[in-house]
């Protein structure tokens, strides 16, 4: 392939953020194009039918399922509240009687002679879509939700777990390359999302969530802490519905890995200012990042959608494997011919100049490109 | 339309889209070429042909063609314009998701299983009448997942009604939407007891997009999959693939309906078993996905673990297998936690490649995992009919076994295949060799061979329309032919004989727990005897000898003394020299 490396992630002063949000069925639409909405407002609503509860009626009486309907209290289309007869048998000239009752409340959809079953269907339960972010609707999807816009900050993290969230910023580390430690997190967390160094302790996590923070940002986590604050392990890379207490973000990767000073930088910048995010990631069939969004109505610097840049001479880049992982560096060269790499694979590769000084032949798989 | 002399063939995958180049060049079909590029399924291009159009953009540079014009592919053959013939595979955006269901889920319920995964499905849920759940964590579990099609099967014709009426009820009651497609009906398959045809009828038409087929189950000792199958690969085509982005203009580009990938690879598999007259075991490793194909007894069986893969399910390999099993294969001594954040980041990293040998040796050594779960999985699905009565003979009355047992027998297996990605571009091809030899364990005398380039999904679909030309670049430029292994089984003391192999002229003698690789190249045959020592097989029984040719390859003859099941010491710096001896035997380097 002519593009062999991995694009970088955003992070960006300034970018116009759309957010699409639709309903998982179509629902009725509650806003119109140009309604300024905040993260908590309600955009579009649908109903979910509700689940049809089978009852084993003939079963229950005791009768063939054939014979059913002579039996039947209710019929098709009926509305009956939990508890009412549905059907009704006698034997012994009425000395016996046997009854089946509607487990649930809800409307009777089927009687089937077949099988002898009823099939109640209970009433269907909302689900609505919020905006999620602070913006303006800019397009309507009929029936389905909305589009949001908002220009502000946007932070992609690597990998998250959580769903969507809103707090205010509050850096709690002393710098990019920091671990972070119970002792570090302050007593008014509340509402916060918590944004660390380079590492977190799973006490350090733990603590911030029962302190009230609804979001941690952190370069790094060991697997270890990841497994121990969601009680169990992550095989596929598809999160996002976790129930944890504080929506977890890491910008760098697992271990602890420093965070990118212009990530840093821009989160102190950003300390006060309230931020929607979300933890989902879903690095296979449509990629999904965990990110942090902070609408700014002021904002200067790097204005534009996120871009995605060409790898070229002078490109700073991050190399993101093993031996120099985490470790920045300006690409000096791409040459055209293929290389054998220590691993004996013969890949396209670059030559960098680290931040250290050392120059270094690396596959151009290995490195993502730091968008200026 | 005249012979084609030109064929361009495309798989769009997950990640990739690769395009071939064949040509028939002085009578013979070879391959010309190869390129690939992002598939563009995904947001922003939402259009998977502009994937296509790039990796054939590719292929055009190469062979100094031009093969497209303004509007898609250019037809016939002119010169050094255009194509005769282009086909193309799919498994992008996810492939294709099935929910399976039937009444008995050891009997006709894994029928329609075994029916799906040979059509290419990924299998989201197996429901049956009878696996414990209660209904109203069916309806739950149905409603919750958003399927491509649901295949109903159950009862054998004339028998059971009220448990099908049974299923239909509770997709009545679960209401499934279909995943791609807000207002579409969702593609059912009733595939059952005839006599229930009505009563499913009754119940389903109108609220499902109903099709009826040919009971996959039609009597307890038979089973039909094909009406099934074909029922699947038709919706995929009518439904899934119109659905899906740019799917609906690829498919006016192609000259045969857009196949699945593992549709496709299941008919190379299937071709290659026939026209080589072996039994065959193939496995396909992805990042996501490892699916595993055979051909054992002439039946042919597909199963795909979803979530053992190389990036994306890495981590799923790791939860599945434990790194205890991951680190045996290392020939140093691991710190497990390192290994633990090393596999997150390629999960969260995937198209990260190994720089450093360490690195590539956890790598493989996470394969060799991937593929020794995905073939228990398959072992477990690839069997005979679940209780079908069998007249048993006084000889069968002393074996214990029973129905059911599975078909995959590797002693009886004469070839093993390996694509994907971590087995065709190992560095070395002995890395590929002794990758499948530690996951499969094959016994007796077998060949191994890699796909070179991972061209089995479109000679798969190509083999649809012309066998020939299929089978061609499939012998020539498909298989790298890695060699023979020689592995009795049995096991013994170290140091005692397993076994002595005798060709031109020459005896070799293998010890217990040694492995040798000898010379013996591509294209090159020798006649040999294999002796068992006393207690060991290698084919004929214990202790018996087995006569055969010797297939040669890039690696060689390979004598595998290690036993079966191999035996792996429990001591680490024991277990780590006997990876680095294997190591040094098949020329690997063993320090890192």
């Amino acid at each position: 392939m002519a593009t062999a490396y991995t694009p970088g992630l955003t992070v960006s002063r300034s970018v116009l953020v759309r957010k699409t949000r639709r309903l998982p069925l179509p629902g009725e639409v509650l806003v119109d194009v140009g309604a300024k909405v905040e993260p908590q407002d309600v955009l579009a609503r649908a109903e979910l039918p509700g689940i049809m509860r089978t009852v084993r009626a003939a079963e229950l009486l005791g009768q063939e399922p054939h014979d059913l309907p002579q039996y039947l209290l209710v019929k098709e289309g009926d509305q009956v509240e939990k508890g009412d007869v549905l059907c009704r048998s006698t034997s012994f000239f009425g000395l016996f009687k046997n009854e089946c009752r509607a487990p649930v409340s809800g409307r009777v959809e089927m009687i089937n002679p077949v099988s002898g079953n009823i099939g109640i269907r209970e009433a269907p339960s909302p689900v609505e879509v919020t905006a999620y972010i602070r913006g303006t609707v800019t397009e309507i999807l009929p029936r389905e939700g909305a589009v949001v816009e908002t220009r502000g900050a946007l932070i992609q993290g690597i990998f998250g777990v959580g769903g969507e969230r809103c707090g205010r910023i509050r850096v709690v580390a002393a710098g990019p390359d920091r671990n972070v430690t119970p002792d570090d997190i302050p007593d008014d967390v509340a509402g916060c999302v918590v944004v660390g160094g380079a590492g977190a302790s799973l006490d350090a996590i733990r603590a911030a969530a029962e302190k009230g923070a609804v979001g941690f940002v952190v370069g790094g986590v060991v697997d270890e802490d990841l497994i121990g604050y969601l009680g169990h392990d992550i095989g596929v890379a598809i999160t996002g519905q976790e129930p944890v207490p504080a929506t977890l973000i890491l910008t760098e990767g697992f271990g602890s890995l420093r965070m990118a000073d212009r990530t840093w930088e821009l989160f102190t910048e950003l300390e006060g200012e309230t931020a929607s995010i979300n933890g989902a990631t879903q690095i296979r069939a449509g990629v999904i990042r965990p990110e942090v969004i902070v609408p700014r109505d002021t904002a200067a610097g790097d204005a534009g959608t996120p871009g995605r840049g060409m790898l070229e001479v002078g490109s700073t880049i991050r190399i993101i494997r093993e031996p120099n992982f985490g470790v920045l560096g300006e690409v000096v060269e791409l040459p055209a011919q293929l290389q054998t790499v220590p691993s004996g694979a013969t890949v396209r590769v670059l030559i960098a100049r680290l931040s250290d000084g050392r120059v270094v032949t690396v596959p151009r798989a290995n490195v993502e490109l730091i968008e200026k | 339309m005249s012979e084609p002399t030109r064929i361009l063939a495309t798989d769009c995958g997950s990640t990739t889209t690769k395009a071939i180049l064949i040509e028939k060049r002085d009578g013979e079909w070879r391959l010309i070429c190869r390129g690939e590029a992002p598939t563009t399924v995904e947001a922003p291009y939402d259009d998977v042909t502009v994937g296509v159009t790039n990796a054939v953009r590719e292929v055009e540079e190469l062979a100094g063609l031009t093969l497209m014009g303004e509007n898609g592919l250019l037809h016939p053959a002119d010169g050094a314009r255009g194509v005769d013939l282009y086909l193309s595979t799919s498994s992008a955006g996810g492939g294709l998701q099935m929910t399976v269901a039937g009444v008995v889920k050891a009997m006709s319920a894994e029928s329609a299983e075994r029916a799906a995964l040979g059509a290419g499905a990924i299998i989201m849920d197996v429901i049956a009448v009878d696996d414990g759940r209660r209904d109203w964590q069916k309806i739950e579990r149905i409603r919750s997942l958003r399927p491509d099609m649901v295949l109903v099967s159950g009862g054998t014709d004339g028998g059971t009604v009220s448990h099908l009426v049974d299923i239909a009820e509770m997709l009545v009651a679960a209401d499934p939407k279909p995943r791609l497609g807000g207002n579409m009906k969702l593609p059912v398959i009733y595939a059952g007891n005839r006599d229930a045809r009505d009563a499913v009828r009754q119940l389903l038409d109108g609220r499902v997009d109903l099709r009826i087929t040919e009971n996959l189950r039609p009597q307890l000792d038979r089973e039909d999959l094909y009406p099934a199958r074909e029922a699947i690969h038709e919706l995929f085509l009518q439904h899934v693939m119109q659905q899906a982005p740019g799917y609906s203009k690829l498919s006016t580009w192609t000259d045969a309906g857009i196949m699945s990938t593992p549709n496709a690879v299941g008919k190379m598999v299937q071709t290659a078993a026939e026209q080589l007259g072996v039994q065959v075991l193939a496995v396909d490793i992805g990042g996501a996905t490892t699916d595993v194909f055979s051909v054992f007894q002439g039946i042919y069986n597909r199963t795909v673990s979803a979530n053992l893969g190389m990036s994306y399910s890495i981590c799923n390999v790791l939860a599945e297998a434990g790194i205890e099993n991951i680190v045996r294969w290392l020939p140093f001594e691991a710190d497990r936690w390192s290994i633990r954040n090393r596999l997150r980041n390629k999960m969260i990293r995937p198209t990260t490649i190994p720089e450093t040998l360490e690195d590539l040796m956890v790598e493989q050594a996470v394969a060799r995992e991937a593929l020794r779960l995905a073939f228990e999985h398959h072992k477990m699905l690839a069997r005979g009919l679940m209780g079908v009565q069998q007249t048993r003979t006084v000889g069968d009355m002393l074996s214990q076994a029973q129905t059911g047992a599975t078909l995959v027998d590797m002693m009886r297996c004469d070839l093993i295949i390996g694509s994907g990605g971590v087995l065709s571009h190992a560095p070395r091809r002995a890395e590929a060799a002794l990758m499948m030899l530690d996951a499969y364990q094959p016994e007796g005398i077998t060949r191994l061979a890699v796909d070179s380039i991972f061209m089995m999904p479109q000679l798969g679909v190509l083999s649809t329309l012309q066998p020939e030309a299929a089978t061609a670049v499939f012998q020539r430029d498909c298989l790298i032919r890695l060699g023979t292994v020689v592995a009795p089984a049995g096991t013994g003391k170290p140091g005692s004989q397993v076994c002595t192999v005798s060709f031109g002229g020459r005896t070799e003698s293998v010890e217990f727990g040694e492995v040798r690789v000898l010379p013996l190249g591509e294209g090159e045959t020798v006649e040999a005897e294999v002796v068992p020592a006393k207690g060991w097989d290698a084919g004929a029984g214990r202790g018996k000898a087995v006569r055969g040719t010797l297939e040669g390859g890039v690696v060689g003859l390979i004598l595998d003394g290690r036993g079966r099941p191999m035996v792996i010491p429990a001591e680490p710096a024991e277990r780590a020299a006997l990876m680095r001896r294997t190591r040094q035997a098949f020329g690997l380097p063993e320090e890192v």
